[in-house]
């Protein structure tokens, strides 16, 4: 079915399939890099939306407010076109000359981890608002800093709780590398476009990727799925709610 | 560096809303589309009609699993053969990239409202179905009268929510060389060197928008909420 795949490429030895394969591993050496970044960044600005520092609160809500609102190729296109001349001329230029793929690597990972994060940011405030209210005052009355009361109550807590919307965020920024084709980092799509180009197969280049995207997809829904149930506070195990494969994207209510 | 001039967004301003205007006619197909087809997944699976239900479910499953950039390529080459084999003329019948992004953002799109409709198509009480059919209501009554106006109702912060994603996913119809708000500056901008200026000014269009209308939702969300419902 995919006979194109073991074909020879038209100037070199490798098989198409090598490319496909490249393609796959940018793919997810950027979303896997983007998640560490874009998750530690949305439990921090989460956590600052629900401080009851106000100027922390306003800087949180800045940031998701920006980060979410503008489509993520517009943010590639910042990093990539407009932050170099933004730049001092020297280290604007030293962006540009960076070899090829981390030119594009870089600011296409720096862009899906802002946008991402902003959206894990607004799940992780969502989480922390479902807990009763009762809690804070708990803590405080027994001498917790901010930062306890965090770490040890809310926390651990409210990311139990949006498990499963986290689990699409995750899914969200894999399929979002695509984008980075516009910048012209190689990932999966742009190199099934690529085999298409040369050989006009476009079933067998299109379908290897999207079956290849479907099992990044199940083995993402796995590993979370996974997690979840291991994390899960014992005694806490939903009784008849069955389990979806794809989470509704919801987002929480602005205030 | 330093020399900056924002006059040329002011130049490329016609230019620009032409792009806008394009950006959000897509926007519009793309929701009403959508919901329609939308609603139409949404039935099939939650009435489980035999193999319509699975066919449904796999296609909602399997368009959510790709990236919309992969899925405007897909149409892009497809659909020129589909519409080949359903004229039964000679050769691939060219239909062009805005055509391609119009139909692509509506399929795309029903798949995504097809699983908010059915959430909500679950958060109906029970009791509802059953009062419908002991007052002798019809299948097509029962949904058209009682269930979708309440569901509708429910589900329409996320639904708008979503549309407010799809405004912004229309952006990536720059793939297929689409002359839409982005598509547009990004000509002006390699035409006239000004790529600074054109990709600043996109981005606070795109964000002023998608803000106010995300806090328009938050407002109407409070204000239309059903009595006694969260």
């Amino acid at each position: 079915m995919f006979e194109v795949l073991f074909e020879t490429v038209q100037d070199g030895e490798e098989l198409y399939l090598a490319w496909l394969l490249n393609g796959l591993g940018w793919t997810v050496a950027l979303a896997l890099a983007g998640w560490c970044v874009a998750f530690v960044l949305g439990v921090l600005v989460g956590c600052g939306r629900t401080s009851s520092n106000r100027a922390i609160a306003l800087a949180a809500r800045l940031y998701v407010e920006v980060f979410r609102n503008i489509p993520i190729i517009v943010q590639m296109f910042l990093w990539y076109f407009v932050l170099p001349e933004l730049l001092p001329p020297d280290l604007g230029s030293a962006m540009k000359k960076m070899v090829p793929p981390w030119g594009a690597f870089f600011p296409a990972l720096i862009a899906l981890s802002l946008y991402t994060g902003a959206r894990v940011a607004e799940q992780v405030k969502a989480g922390i608002e479902a807990l009763p209210y009762g809690q804070r005052s708990a803590a405080r009355a027994l001498g917790m800093t901010e930062l306890e009361l965090y770490r040890t109550v809310l926390l651990p807590q409210a990311l139990r709780i949006i498990m499963p919307t986290l689990t699409s965020e995750v899914m969200g920024i894999f399929k979002n590398t695509s984008v980075a084709l516009t910048i012209g980092l190689l990932e999966l799509t742009a190199q099934a476009r690529q085999i298409n180009e040369f050989t006009f197969k476009t079933f067998q280049a299109f379908g290897a990727a999207t079956i290849l995207y479907l099992l990044l997809a199940l083995s993402v829904y796995a590993v979370m799925h996974g997690l979840e149930k291991r994390l899960r506070t014992p005694g806490t195990e939903p009784t008849i709610t069955r389990r979806r494969l794809f989470p509704m994207r919801k987002e929480a209510a602005k205030p | 560096m330093n020399h900056f001039d924002f006059s040329v967004i002011a130049q490329a301003w016609p230019f620009l809303l032409d792009g806008l205007v394009f950006s959000l006619k897509l926007t519009a197909v793309g929701f009403l589309g959508g919901l329609v087809l939308g609603i139409g997944l949404a039935l099939v699976r939650h009435l489980e009609v035999p193999v319509a239900s699975q066919l449904a479910s796999a296609y909602v499953t399997l368009i959510r699993s790709v990236p919309l950039i992969m899925v405007l390529f897909w149409f892009f080459f497809l659909m020129p053969l589909v519409l080949m084999w359903m004229t039964g003329a000679s050769r691939p019948v060219q239909i062009g990239p805005v055509w391609t992004a119009f139909v692509t953002f509506t399929l795309f799109e029903a798949a995504y409202y097809a699983e908010i409709i059915r959430a909500g198509f679950k958060s109906m009480a029970k009791g509802q179905y059953g009062a419908c059919k002991a007052l002798g209501m019809s299948t097509w009554q029962t949904y058209r009268l009682i269930i979708l106006p309440q569901v509708l109702r429910v589900v329409s912060p996320i639904l708008l929510t979503q549309t407010i994603i799809l405004f912004q996913d229309t952006s990536l119809v720059y793939v297929l060389s689409v002359t839409d708000l982005l598509g547009a500056a990004s000509k002006i901008a390699q035409r006239d060197g000004r790529l600074v200026e054109m990709y600043l000014a996109v981005a606070v269009i795109y964000m002023v928008l998608s803000s106010l209308t995300s806090q328009l939702v938050a407002i109407l969300k409070n204000r239309y909420a059903v009595p006694g419902r969260r």
